[in-house]
């Protein structure tokens, strides 16, 4: 008896998670296939008369100055801003990641000097940074976009690659460096391949953080050669939001990269996350 | 690497110093910066409405993490236990934590609308309410509607993180346990806590960090309104830079709020070491 | 199968962004969203223009009005990576004259006979002319005629009192739960409401040695109307989170008698594709009181400006010409009235529209300007915040307007 009540209670439980998570969402998918009316009536029909997925096809068709251009333009600016400070991150992350794991020496404070920095708002460092981008004329670019934005990807790629070379044990270069390989040989053949995953991790994360950042886009960026998705999204929903329709449609499938990317490698996510944060 | 921490970072900060202690226009034909001493820190400090917005920031981030924290635990918890679609469940958690920020707030706001929102009709048509209503224009109400929009996109990343502590912890400390008599609360707090707590911790710590800085959400939901009850310390810096045209105040205000931030992680931190010592 | 879609399109786009021409000069135009103008007419006046001058290109850029002003003075900074020409509202021109952020147009702007004064006072600061006007706004009163019959009204009320009264009788009879709707959002539109009801009150904002008046006369009376109006139940207490679509939505949709807002509702809301009222509505200039203004109408035009760091001031100047050229004016007075006199005895200008023109007539020669001050940012961002803690009950008007005078005192 206690058992059935136990089990009805789990799954409720399990079905009222399910409901909060799914409901916005499903709510959001319903406005973008709905038309005005359907959604301005009172009582409020919740299903559509018809689905309508005709906004799809505006925002996913390529027209000058239509809203396909804004948001196809926005998605190709994030991606280059997004995948720039991934793989910039990257590039420089897993050296100073490698040091702090494996080179001797007390550098565990510099390791919190870097983490720190994750902690300081962009407020902080927004107009120092605009001021030098636009001394240089690299305002509105999404490459000055992609270098600003490792401030934010640079410190948690350090921490995730950090945190995962020390979990390999220091035989293996040893054993490399008896062979004979020299430092760049047994990163290039030894380190390199056995950290793969965590690269993933690592660059994965890095672009769903660039893909969520707002305020150095709002800031540094004045138009479509540069302008980013969340500052597109909102300016399509701030303030005078007519299309309730077309912004939900915007809203979903600006959302689908990251979803995607993050469904698709959850289970390495799940492992970064807690093994920095075990670490950490 | 350092270089590229430095000139992201490290410049940019000490330019901001810089910055505060002069009275610089933003842009235009003379932006010339004059020393002004602590006179920029002194109108930040006399701003009753910037104390107000600190406090009020430290509002939103104290009740999102600890409803993050509590409803996060709990999911974990939930989906620590088996039963059928787990695995779907679980996947579900990264959802919330993929969407963008700025969507997330645009479908809340959509959700909110006074006229037409969702919200409004789901309350009324099971008879919570009698009449639509402003959920975002009232004072009080919007930073508590905003807050549940964070909490919503939030509270899977405690969740993700607990439960993956929760999975390393031995099955065989339950049972033993369970044999020495301990019922599911002694178990929850003689098990189950010390092996989720620094995680927790940690998740709690950058939870904390990242509410502090709030921007985004505010600024798609209600952009500070009604009645400035949900402009927080971020918009000044903002107001202060591009409304006024004052940089250097507002490297004044930006610096405020690292100071604030500073200390709530020092909290943290000595939070952290007492619990590690029992 | 959507991200197929999606990495197609990015190629697309890569593609495409190369099909301008390498000699093309390319402007950059910041336009807002739902203007007088749709984003629609914006377009395809632009297209029509660059058919007529071939070389020139015009890539445009449309924010919600909430973000221009901030969009313009971050972009100053950015060089050839700004923009060339912006929209700018009539109450930046001090602003942006003082700080150099935009060019004096005065040498280039037609003579002034022609267009209207009030036009004119929209970019102009310190006896130059820093905007040439485009958009010629006004906010009008719309009624819906429907719902003023049933509740036994042949007439639209004449003055505030009357307002007042009617709205009353429609409450009672159950005909709009909250028969006013306004735009009350914290944001300019605000200010744009309030300083109608100041006219209306025949208050001012400073007195003539330039000190705040808010505290006192019609300033503080137009903030007690707003406050009693919700207190009472006859404006929408909605209106609180409200911008100009918001007031449209609801307006259009039937919920309301009464609304105050910007021309362009009047084809909006008469057009039954987005509208329930379609051919119910009037419109008539916004009533004042008898001690104040009889009418009360607020300055909202809006004009286009050459921006200080454009390296293409000769087509920035061609292309501002071409849309504020009355050819293109009356084409699209349909959406927005022209600024020009003449076009108002135009029949193909006036026909289908008399309604709103006879309304313009009295409205565009009264229209009260918002203060010209170059720190009017500030002062209307303090000025927002403390109407609505009145509005929302935090703090008696009395007592907002106090602690606003003293906010303000001293601000340039």
């Amino acid at each position: 008896m206690r058992r059935i009540f136990w089990r009805i209670a789990l799954y409720t439980s399990v079905l009222l998670v399910t409901t909060i998570i799914l409901a916005p969402v499903c709510w959001m998918f319903i406005m973008s296939v709905s038309s005005m009316t359907d959604l301005t009536a009172r009582p409020m029909q919740w299903l559509p008369a018809t689905m309508d997925f005709s906004r799809y096809r505006m925002l996913l068709t390529f027209e000058p100055n239509s809203p396909g251009e804004i948001f196809l333009l926005a998605l190709r600016n994030t991606f280059l801003a997004a995948a720039g400070a991934s793989i910039l991150s990257l590039i420089v992350g897993f050296p100073a990641a490698y040091s702090f794991s494996r080179l001797p020496g007390r550098r565990a404070p510099l390791l919190y000097l870097v983490l720190s920095t994750y902690m300081l708002p962009s407020a902080a460092l927004i107009l120092p940074i605009y001021i030098a981008l636009s001394a240089f004329g690299l305002l509105n670019t999404p490459f000055s976009l992609a270098v600003v934005y490792c401030s934010i990807v640079l410190p948690f790629v350090v921490w995730l690659l950090t945190g995962n070379l020390n979990t390999l044990p220091r035989e293996i270069d040893q054993a490399a460096a008896m062979d004979g390989a020299n430092l760049w040989q047994t990163i290039r053949h030894v380190v390199l391949p056995l950290s793969g995953a965590a690269i993933g991790t690592a660059a994965l994360f890095g672009l769903l953080l660039a893909w969520d950042e707002f305020f150095f886009s709002l800031i540094l960026t004045n138009d479509l050669r540069a302008k980013t998705l969340s500052v597109a999204i909102a300016d399509f929903a701030a303030g005078r939001a007519t299309d309730y329709p077309l912004i939900a449609t915007a809203g979903l499938l600006s959302a689908l990269p990251p979803v995607f990317i993050a469904f698709f490698l959850q289970r390495s996510l799940v492992k970064g996350l807690a093994a920095g944060s075990v670490k950490g | 690497m350092f270089i590229i921490v430095l000139g992201v970072t490290g410049y940019p900060l000490l330019q901001t110093i810089w910055l505060s202690f002069h009275s610089r226009p933003l842009a235009g034909h003379d932006v010339q910066a004059d020393w002004v001493g602590l006179a920029n820190f002194k109108t930040v400090l006399e701003n009753a409405a910037f104390r107000a917005a600190v406090a009020r920031t430290l509002y939103f981030t104290i009740v999102s993490v600890l409803a993050e924290a509590m409803i996060g635990v709990m999911v974990a918890l939930l989906l620590d236990q088996e039963f059928r679609g787990r695995a779907f469940v679980r996947a579900l958690l990264v959802l919330p934590l993929a969407m963008p920020t700025v969507v997330s707030a645009m479908m809340w706001r959509l959700i909110y609308n006074p006229e037409y929102g969702a919200f409004n009709a789901l309350l009324l048509q099971i008879g919570l309410i009698d009449d639509y209503r402003s959920w975002l224009g009232a004072p009080g109400l919007a930073m508590n509607m905003v807050i549940i929009a964070e909490v919503w996109k939030n509270f899977s990343i405690v969740a993700i993180i607990v439960l993956a502590a929760l999975q390393t912890i031995p099955r065989e400390l339950y049972e033993a346990a369970t044999i020495d008599g301990a019922g599911p609360w002694a178990r929850f707090r003689n098990v189950t806590w010390p092996g989720i707590l620094a995680p927790l911790s940690v998740a709690l710590v950058l939870r904390t960090i990242e509410a502090f800085k709030v921007f985004d959400i505010f600024y798609v939901m209600t952009r500070g309104g009604p009645a400035n009850t949900t402009k927080t310390a971020t918009f000044f810096v903002y107001d202060e830079s591009f409304a006024f045209l004052r940089a250097g105040s507002a490297s004044s205000y930006a610096l405020v709020v690292v100071a604030i931030s500073m200390v709530l992680i020092a909290i943290y931190v000595r939070l952290l070491r007492r619990q590690d010592q029992p | 199968m959507k991200r197929i879609l999606g990495a197609l399109s990015i190629a697309a786009v890569m593609a495409a962004s190369t099909v301008v021409q390498a000699q093309d000069i390319v402007l950059q135009a910041l336009f807002m969203k739902q203007t007088a103008y749709s984003d629609k007419d914006v377009r395809d006046m632009t297209n029509d223009f660059e058919a007529a001058h071939p070389g020139i290109k015009v890539n445009l850029e449309f924010v919600p009005y909430e973000a221009l002003h901030n969009k313009i003075v971050a972009s100053i900074s950015a060089g050839s990576g700004g923009y060339d020409v912006a929209l700018v509202d009539t109450i930046w021109p001090a602003e942006f004259a003082t700080n150099q952020f935009v060019d004096d147009l005065t040498s280039l702007v037609p003579p002034r006979d022609p267009i209207f004064g009030g036009a004119w006072k929209t970019g102009e600061y310190d006896g130059k002319i820093w905007a040439m006007p485009w958009i010629l706004d006004t906010k009008y009163l719309f009624y819906n005629k429907d719902i003023l019959a049933k509740a036994g009204f042949d007439h639209p009320p004449a003055t505030l009192d009357e307002l007042t009264q009617q709205a009353k009788v429609i409450k009672d009879k159950g005909l709009a739960d909250y028969p006013i709707v306004w735009s009350w959002g914290q944001a300019e539109a605000l200010v744009c409401d309030y300083a109608l009801l100041v006219q209306a009150f025949g208050g001012q904002f400073y007195d003539e040695s330039g000190e705040p008046a808010f505290t006192k006369g019609g300033a503080l009376k137009a903030l007690q109307f707003m406050v009693g109006s919700i207190k009472d139940g006859i404006s929408n207490p909605r209106s609180t989170e409200f911008l100009e679509e918001e007031v449209r939505n609801t307006f259009s949709s039937g919920r309301a008698a009464f609304a105050l807002n910007w021309t362009y509702m009047w084809p909006l809301a008469n057009d039954p594709k987005q509208s329930e009222v379609a051919g119910k509505i009037g419109i008539v200039p916004a009533p004042g009181t008898p001690e104040g203004s009889p009418q009360a109408a607020i300055n909202g035009s809006m004009g286009l400006s050459i921006m200080r760091n454009s390296d293409k001031k000769d087509a920035a100047w061609q292309y501002i010409k071409y849309l504020t050229s009355q050819e293109t004016q009356d084409k699209y007075a349909s959406m927005s009235l022209p600024i020009w006199k003449s076009s108002y005895a135009d029949p193909k200008v006036v026909k289908g529209q008399e309604e709103l023109i006879k309304a313009a007539e009295t409205s565009v020669a009264i229209m009260y300007n918002r203060p010209t001050k170059v720190q009017y940012q500030e002062i209307s961002t303090l000025l927002q915040q403390q109407i609505q803690s009145a509005l929302l009950g935090l703090q008696s008007p009395e007592q907002a307007m106090k602690d606003l005078a003293s906010q303000t005192s001293g601000m340039k």
